[in-house]
């Protein structure tokens, strides 16, 4: 799309050099540290599954063995004492899981010959990137296979009913109705559980839990799907929250194709340790770069929390930083869905067109970022005749700025979980507008001086002062301070700060260096 | 006496609007069933105006039917708070110093695993919200906003630990009633403690009705479009009402 707000490019090459500095010294500390979730998705990557009777996940089980034998050698890494077993115990995978299951302490066997653990490790490690690869295979041909087939931007529906089987039958119906993207809402607070739930669920609030056997059901429904309707549907869940990773490491086995992700949404919106967070956000996202994921990052829970106008550089700047966790990551601008939203007070003289201003902006900003849009929900209301104008003001800006995923509002927002009905008025409106307006962005130009290029000029000035302000403080302290979505957060506080696990000068994750090798990033050792 | 029915374009016509989903195909089947599962639930005529397929398992239904069925409006009782007869901020300011004579102290929090923090925010920051100041703006007002995911026993610990006047709970998810658990929750945790008394107990939330909010032991709930000046009116006055009680 040709550039319509003539930016100056050096503006904008200085706010992305901002957050670059910004990210430099969380990347230093990154680099150091592990997690517990980091450490369980290294064992789920090597093929650690299953729960205990309690429903205890054989993760959970080995890390907290490891850790209860002695807290130091978590230091070292989960994975030297877990294959150590394996070796030791001389069978499977499956059976070294299942005997977990049952109670075996991977601790109890004395650590052997490091040279054959270290070639039993290599051999899971070779079996996991040929799983992720073969997975990714899939995709890309089934998405070549059925080319032009989706619609443009990708119209994305949630379904969230707390019963996987219930699920299928909706996104079945969406998918059928058009939607390219299926998003499975995750439980309410499944984001502070340090664990992912085995097996397959059928009880959940607002949502439904993302659990390895859920992915799958799902997975094998939209496929079928897929066949039937010679188009390629998405499945986006969510690597957030207390088991980013391990949720990534999930998703990339079972071959999902999006993965809600972001570098900050735990700690401001979830009150998630800050530390933690950046340290699970970045294994997480070299997981996600090597199964080809499409990451969707959480900017419009800034303009949920806080008032969209005014706020409106917040995006920006957690846009140009989410960016560089990214790439910090390993992810390609293309497998980078930086997120924005729709959701400025609708009483607002002139709002279509900050929105219009600001969506375009965003797209010249990031010409190769899928960008992920969402509707209007915080002024959604009971009325939902206005919703559905409202959404489609939403649709017209979306196509006219050329984004690339595009969450369909619903028209009944504000009172419950989206009714089949509800999607289809949704999909149907979407394509209504799209097809009536499909020319408009080529045929369109903005005045010099007019509304939308100033509001857009405005957003990033701001965004490049409010970057400035937070490289001076630090991120760490920016963040402590309040200066994001107007929390503050303590470094040490939160949830899962216990969970942080400091490198020790022999911390061994052969999974990490294959995924360092493969992306070509540095990390702790990688590096030097 | 006054009865009414619903108003199409004429006085008592009756007319309503429905739309809806049968887990049926599309097509004249579908409509015939549409039609007469409407007259099943009272209405006199129905026209299915429009249906379209969802699947090819479902199908949708706009349908307008006619109603005889009439209420007496005058029975009707309200399930609101009262906010018609709340003070604004200075009002409640002055009735503060008036008949209280010292700062109250109002606690709140989003409970339980609900992270909605705009709500509770609209009532307590500053800020206010559709410009209605929040409580902590109040000079004769001293609010803690605990924010959202707050457990029960740490908001009461909290509130002890302020000696707070007033705490304020918000529940914005509803689904399979979580937010029915929670609230009563926190009334069994502080009657456990004896403590029930020492607090105005207010609930709110868009799905909140002060029917409800006083079924599950609070003194009052607030719902949708309630604004600080709502909830500082009626718990200074139920302060005063406990005084002299
Ligand atoms: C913004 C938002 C979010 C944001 C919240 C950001 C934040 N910092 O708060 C985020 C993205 C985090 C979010 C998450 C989720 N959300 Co949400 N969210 C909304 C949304 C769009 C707007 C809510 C809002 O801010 N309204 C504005 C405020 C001012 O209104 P209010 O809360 O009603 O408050 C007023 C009154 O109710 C009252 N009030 C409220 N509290 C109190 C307390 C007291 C004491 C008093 C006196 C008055 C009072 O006064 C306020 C001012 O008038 C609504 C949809 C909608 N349009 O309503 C969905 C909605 C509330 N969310 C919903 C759901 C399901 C979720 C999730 C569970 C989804 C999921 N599965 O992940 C998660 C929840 C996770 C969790 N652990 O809670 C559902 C709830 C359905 C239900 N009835 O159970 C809704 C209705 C959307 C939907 N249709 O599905 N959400």
């Amino acid at each position: 799309m040709q550039n319509k707000l003539h930016l100056s490019t050096e503006r904008v090459a200085y706010a992305r050099r901002l957050a670059e500095k910004i990210a430099a010294p969380v990347a230093r500390f990154i680099d150091g540290h592990s997690s517990v979730t980091v450490e369980r998705a290294t064992l789920r990557l090597a093929g650690a599954d299953g729960a205990n009777s309690d429903g205890v996940p054989v993760p959970n089980l080995v890390v907290d063995q490891v850790r209860a034998a002695d807290p130091s050698y978590l230091e070292d890494g989960v994975l030297l004492r877990y294959v150590n077993a394996l070796v030791k115990s001389g069978g499977t995978v499956a059976e070294l899981n299942a005997k977990i299951a049952a109670g075996l302490d991977v601790t109890s066997f004395p650590l052997g010959d490091r040279a054959i653990v270290e070639r039993k490790a290599a051999e899971l490690v070779d079996r996991a990137a040929e799983r992720i690869r073969d997975k990714r295979a899939r995709r890309e041909a089934m998405r070549s296979e059925w080319e032009g087939a989706n619609n443009d931007p990708l119209l994305y529906l949630i379904v969230a009913t707390g019963n996987i089987y219930e699920d299928v039958k909706q996104a079945t119906a969406a998918a059928e109705q058009g939607a390219d993207v299926i998003a499975v809402i995750r439980t309410t607070a499944q984001s502070l559980l340090d664990y992912v739930p085995y097996g397959a669920t059928t009880e959940g609030f607002g949502g439904t839990y993302a659990t390895q056997e859920n992915f799958r059901i799902m997975r094998a429904a939209l496929d079928e799907v897929a066949e039937r309707q010679k188009r390629y549907i998405l499945l986006t869940n969510y690597a957030s929250g207390l088991c980013m990773p391990e949720i990534a490491a999930m998703g990339a086995l079972e071959r999902l194709d999006m993965m809600l992700n972001d570098s900050m949404y735990g700690i401001l919106f979830r009150d998630i340790n800050m530390y933690r967070t950046f340290v699970d956000q970045k294994f997480s996202r070299m997981i996600n770069a090597s199964a080809g994921i499409i990451i969707n990052t959480g900017e419009d829970n800034y303009l949920t929390t806080s008032d969209a106008w005014e706020k409106a550089y917040t995006v920006l700047a957690s846009q140009l930083l989410n960016e560089r966790f990214g790439f910090q990551a390993g992810l390609p601008a293309r497998l980078l869905g930086l997120g924005h939203a729709y959701e400025m007070d609708p009483s607002i003289k002139n709002g279509f067109l900050f929105e219009l201003a600001q969506a375009q902006m965003a797209r010249e900003i990031f010409p190769e970022h899928p960008l992920k849009y969402m509707p209007p929900t915080k002024f959604m209301s009971g009325d939902i005749f206005k919703g559905l104008a409202m959404n489609t003001m939403f649709n017209f800006v979306s196509k006219a700025t050329g984004q690339g995923i595009h969450l369909l509002g619903m028209l009944t927002e504000a009172i419950h979980t989206p009714f089949m009905m509800d999607r289809f008025l949704a999909v149907d409106n979407a394509k209504y507008v799209m097809n009536n307006m499909a020319g408009f962005a080529d045929d369109i130009e903005f005045k010099e001086g007019g509304i939308v290029m100033t509001r857009a000029r405005e957003v990033l000035d701001r965004t490049i002062e409010f970057l400035e302000e937070v490289g001076e403080l630090g991120l760490f302290d920016a963040i402590e301070r309040g200066l994001f979505a107007e929390v503050k957060r303590p470094k040490d506080g939160g949830k899962g700060f216990e969970g942080l696990i400091k490198k020790g000068p022999a911390y061994w994750n052969p999974f990490e260096e294959r995924l360092e090798r493969e992306l070509g990033i540095s990390g702790a050792k990688g590096g030097n | 006496m006054r009865v009414v029915r619903p108003y199409g374009d004429t006085l008592d016509d009756g007319k309503v609007q429905l739309s809806f989903t049968l887990p049926v195909p599309d097509g004249a089947k579908g409509r015939e069933a549409a039609r007469k599962l409407v007259l099943s639930w009272g209405f006199k005529d129905c026209e299915v105006a429009h249906s379209h397929p969802l699947s090819a398992d479902f199908s949708f239904y706009v349908a307008y039917g006619k109603t005889e069925v009439p209420i007496d409006y005058d029975s009707v009782v309200a399930d609101e708070a009262e906010s018609d007869g709340s003070m604004d901020m200075d009002g409640v300011n002055d009735f503060i110093r008036e008949h209280i004579g010292r700062k109250v102290v109002i606690v709140g929090a989003c409970t339980g695993f609900d992270a909605h923090t705009v709500g509770i925010d609209a009532i307590m920051n500053m800020k206010g919200y559709n410009h209605h100041f929040g409580l902590e703006r109040y000079p004769m007002v001293e609010a803690y906003n605990l924010g959202a995911q707050v457990p029960n026993e740490k908001l009461i610990e909290f509130a002890g630990k302020v000696k707070a006047d007033a705490i304020l709970v918000s529940q914005v998810v509803t689904q399979k009633d979580v937010h029915l658990k929670n609230l009563a929750e926190l009334v069994e945790l502080l009657e456990a403690r004896g403590e029930r008394r020492n607090y105005v107990l207010v609930a709110g939330g868009p799905r909140i009705g002060n029917k409800l909010a006083v079924e599950l032991g609070y003194d009052v709930g607030f719902g949708k479009g309630s604004y600080a000046d709502h909830v500082a009116s009626f718990v200074v006055r139920k302060m005063v009402e406990r005084q002299r009680s």
